[in-house]
């Protein structure tokens, strides 16, 4: 599993071998089932969760939870913990008819199984409430969480975000600010730029890693067709050569069964931790942007506050009875603007470590791939000389 | 997925270059690029004679070989390509033991001579079937090339001036049979000219099992470049005139050798066009029908042709519907039940040919898309490489890269090794292909027997009524009193033609019994040179997969050895 480090009991990645006296948070998604009917129909999965954790109330839990669940949970960690790379989720939909194949249900399940560990060995993350929420209360409450906040009951608080973002942005329209404002710090460019770029790189490289995976089922295939057709060939041939035939016939299948099922190890091994690293890509993508929006909004801030600082310097001198008014939102827009700086300098402080963090596990995680596919393609060769081989002394017996 | 804010444009232009950069990249060799390497023109390329170098051969072989690449296999083996100094790869590729040196002689243990494990096989363009077996036989050999074609003009009397033009093709031809006189010749021909050698042979050769010429193609021609399209005929001209030249009846022939020697215009009478042969024909009718119309015995020997035979045609025409719809059996019968076996099986295994040999062009395909996305996968992997490498900020960034690497340079070896070993599996199930063209030679062959069959029934047919008309002529002309002098001049005239006619039928029998013995030969010498080019085909592709596996097996087993740090104790 290439995913193994975060599934080791401790959850921290630097001691595998710990007492049980050390806190540790275990997860494991399971037991895909299939539930409902026809358009209604959706996978449930089986979430155990092992802790000796004082926050969480049992050692040992297990809930029934399904796909929109882990995108609630997903979605709460990215509202509370900007800055933090949130583990990414496998992709939402799929063409229909593929969405409840066997092996598909088993991707989605792996790719769900690491998103949690993920979370649960993520030094920040593991201590959020979301997280026990989500492994802990039952379906009723999950479902009830859930609608709240994907469906159309958002909360008040998130409209007037909504309004207040509307606002700005039109005002920008109206003052000509083109452009919003951005930092120019050269290393955060340099970080994003390598971002975006990397982006590029690797969607190029999961695709082609995705067709390999085609060709070799497509080679498999080809193979089984003309195995078939080699062993008819040797039917309407006699004696010695048409031994030879159907010996080659038989061969060329073995070896094509041997090509699908190194299809399906490319799959899982290599293509979907390609595309996990995208998926990881994006996900920081959408923290830069999250770093973005605060930058403004304390950019805006520090605005509004010069003007509110030059309109109260009026009032006193007119010593207006608006004076006292005036001080309180001065004073409470100064609460929002340190607010505002502290929580862009988390993010700022967030993402600093979170770079360090992703680039190490991305090493590793490539590392664990890299070695399964050579694995794979080594163990694919030798398998495929051996069963040739094993056919040449067949073919020499055969010569007259 | 591809969104990216900032203007990527330029950068992107080359982020995905052609494969020329990828060979620079990674392995430092004086590269050739990769020509567009879909299935079509792997098989072109293998099929056509090396004295262009090979695009898809690998970048070990320097420029151009030599002219005679092509090795010919009772020549001293070719000597080994002189070693690239710049290529240090070379030195990487490690020699597994057992297949991986064997693999290069597609052929025959003959060449195993070559053990530098680096001869690629510049695919030579004998057809593997006169390898096989000239290997085994005596010493006389004959080598044809077909090369050099040139335009020329039509000389022309007409009023229209510059007239039509053509193209002539170099022949030459190396051999040691003593009949030809010389050691080595050449003429130009142009396609015209194989297609009189074709018909002439056919005719002279009846029974036998003759390699069908190239196509007179002419839709091709219009969608394909000239130049595309004369080298295919090229190709194809040359394919034919080998096969010609490797049967062992008609490589002795008069036909192909004053062909093959003779300057100048082609010295055998043409095929006129089916045109002229009607109008031949509806000229000769009206004397075919006012005689009594008899087929002289030397004509006997040729199946009836359009035009000049228009009666010849109708007669046998009738007899062959006569034995399709008539109650009585025919005077002779194909009775041979071998023979009837042999053609049932010869056209069961024309559909297993034709089967085998279209799953046999998938499975190119197929491993060719193998080698080609393992090789992109390769190239978007030292895209990455240098990507990370440029913009590293952090060590876990320049480790990772360095696996890349790693991995990257595999994944390229291994398509280079997938389409190596294409290019032998193309050779060797080229073996399918021919014996499915061959195919129609049998059919031609098996045509020859009963329209020679057909022949002896109508004349037997004929006679038989003659006879029954001399009879009853008799019969008449006894009750006359003193003979009837019209009568009997009828009578003896009729009887002439009945001696006629019986010659007539006795060198058609001949014939038939000559063409079948040809038949019955043939398909001896094909069955047994089918086993021997088969069993070849087979040990020759078995081999290579296992040659080719070993050295891929062995790329990736380094590369796994080199990323075993990552390695965990389960799975």
């Amino acid at each position: 599993m290439w995913m193994e480090q975060q599934r080791s009991p401790s959850g921290s990645s630097q001691s595998p071998r710990s007492p049980s006296a050390q806190p540790y948070l275990s997860v494991s998604v399971t037991d895909p089932v299939k539930l409902g009917n026809g358009v209604q129909a959706y996978i449930s999965y089986r979430v155990i969760a092992k802790t000796n954790l004082q926050e969480y109330l049992c050692p040992e839990k297990i809930v029934i939870r399904r796909y929109s669940d882990f995108i609630w949970l997903h979605d709460r960690l990215f509202e509370n913990y900007k800055g933090i790379f949130i583990p990414p989720l496998p992709e939402k939909s799929a063409v229909e008819k593929f969405r409840f194949s066997a092996e598909f249900i088993e991707m989605r399940r792996q790719a769900l199984d690491i998103f949690v560990n993920r979370i649960a060995s993520h030094h920040e993350l593991r201590h959020s409430e979301d997280l026990r929420t989500f492994l802990q209360v039952d379906e009723e409450v999950m479902e009830r969480l859930r609608s709240y906040e994907t469906g159309i009951f958002k909360k008040p608080a998130d409209l007037m975000q909504i309004f207040k973002d509307v606002q700005s942005k039109v005002s920008d329209v109206v003052l000509g600010k083109e452009k919003p404002v951005e930092e120019s710090h050269p290393e955060y460019e340099k970080m994003k730029h390598y971002i975006f770029e990397l982006e590029n790189h690797l969607a190029e490289a999961q695709k082609q890693a995705y067709r390999l995976v085609k060709r070799h089922r497509e080679l498999g295939k080809s193979l089984s067709d003309f195995g078939k057709a080699v062993k008819l060939l040797g039917a309407s041939e006699e004696n010695a050569i048409g031994k030879a035939f159907s010996e080659l016939g038989a061969k060329s299948e073995l070896v094509s069964v041997k090509l699908q099922n190194e299809s399906h190890e490319l799959l899982m091994h290599f293509e979907e931790p390609l595309k996990d690293y995208v998926r990881a890509v994006q996900s920081i993508k959408a923290t830069i942007a999250d770093r973005a929006t605060a930058f403004r909004q304390q950019c805006e801030l520090a605005e509004t506050i010069k003007l509110k600082e030059i309109n109260l310097d009026k009032l006193m001198l007119t010593r207006s009875d608006k004076v006292r008014e005036a001080e309180i939102e001065y004073r409470e827009l100064k609460a929002e603007n340190e607010e505002a700086m502290r929580r862009f300098e988390t993010i700022v402080r967030r993402m600093n470590e979170e770079m360090v963090r992703f680039q190490e596990q991305k090493t590793t995680d490539m590392g664990v791939a890299f070695h399964e596919f050579a694995k794979g393609q080594a163990r694919l060769a030798n398998g495929i000389a051996d069963a040739w081989r094993s056919l040449l002394p067949k073919l020499e017996a055969c010569s007259v | 997925m591809m969104g990216s804010e900032n203007n990527q444009g330029f950068e992107e232009a080359h982020l995905y270059a052609s494969k020329e950069e990828m060979e620079s990249l990674v392995l430092g060799d004086p590269s050739k690029s990769y020509s567009n390497s879909d299935y079509r023109s792997a098989m072109s390329n293998s099929l056509s004679s090396s004295s262009s170098h090979h695009p898809l051969s690998p970048p070990l072989l320097p420029t151009p070989p030599p002219p005679p690449a092509d090795s010919d296999p009772l020549l001293a083996p070719p000597p080994p390509y002189p070693r690239n100094p710049s290529s240090h790869d070379h030195s990487s590729y490690i020699e597994p033991p057992s297949y991986a040196d064997v693999i290069f002689s597609p052929f025959d243990g003959d060449t195993s001579s070559d053990i530098n494990g680096l001869d690629c096989p510049s695919p030579t363009s004998d057809s593997p079937i006169s390898f096989s077996r000239s290997s085994s036989s005596n010493a006389e050999y004959i080598k044809i090339t077909v090369s050099n074609p040139q335009k020329e003009q039509e000389v022309s009397n007409s009023i229209v001036p510059g007239g039509n033009t053509y193209v002539t093709y170099l022949v030459t031809t190396r051999t040691n049979i003593p009949e030809f006189g010389a050691p080595e010749f050449g003429v130009r021909r142009r396609f015209r000219d194989v297609v009189t050698l074709s018909d002439r042979l056919a005719e002279s050769y009846r029974g036998f099992f003759i390699p069908p010429r190239p196509d007179k193609s002419v839709v091709e021609s219009q969608v394909m470049q000239k130049q595309e399209f004369v080298e295919q005929r090229r190709v194809a001209l040359e394919k034919y005139l080998r096969r010609l030249a490797a049967h062992p009846i008609i490589k002795k022939s008069d036909e192909l050798r004053v062909f093959l020697q003779v300057q100048g215009k082609l010295p055998l009478p043409t095929s006129t066009d089916v045109a002229s042969r009607m109008l031949d024909g509806a000229v000769k009718l009206p004397k075919q029908l006012l005689s009594e119309s008899v087929v002289a015995p030397h004509e006997v020997v040729q199946p009836a042709k359009g035009g000049r035979d228009l009666l010849r045609l109708f007669k046998e025409l009738k007899q062959s519907v006569a034995n399709d719809w008539g109650g009585s059996r025919p005077p002779v019968v194909e009775e041979d039940k071998e023979f009837l076996e042999k053609k049932e099986r010869m056209h069961d295994m024309e559909q297993q040919l034709s089967n085998a040999s279209q799953q046999a062009e998938s499975l190119v395909k197929a491993q060719q898309d193998m080698g080609e996305t393992m090789g992109e996968l390769g190239l978007a992997f030292i895209k990455l490489t240098k990507f990370e490498n440029e913009e590293a900020v952090y060590n876990s960034q320049r480790s990772r890269a360095a696996d890349m690497k790693n991995l990257a340079t595999a994944a390229v070896k291994a398509s280079r090794f997938y389409r190596e070993l294409n290019l032998h599996t193309v050779k060797h199930l080229d073996t399918l292909h021919e014996y499915l063209g061959l195919m129609l030679a049998v059919h031609g062959a098996f045509t020859d027997r009963s329209s020679a069959l057909l022949t002896v029934q109508t004349l037997l047919s004929e006679l038989s009524s003659f006879k029954s008309r001399a009879e009853k002529l008799e019969a008449a002309s006894s009750k006359i009193f003193g003979g009837d002098k019209s009568r009997i001049r009828k009578i003896e005239e009729l009887r002439e033609t009945i001696r006629v006619t019986e010659d007539a039928k006795n060198v058609a029998i001949r014939e038939y019994e000559r063409i079948k013995e040809n038949n019955r030969t043939e398909l001896e010498r094909l069955d047994k040179e089918r086993h021997a080019d088969f069993l070849n085909m087979l040990k020759g592709f078995v081999v290579n997969q296992v040659g080719y596996a070993e050295k891929i097996a062995n790329v990736w087993g380094k590369v796994a050895e080199e990323t075993s740090t990552y390695a965990r104790e389960s799975s």
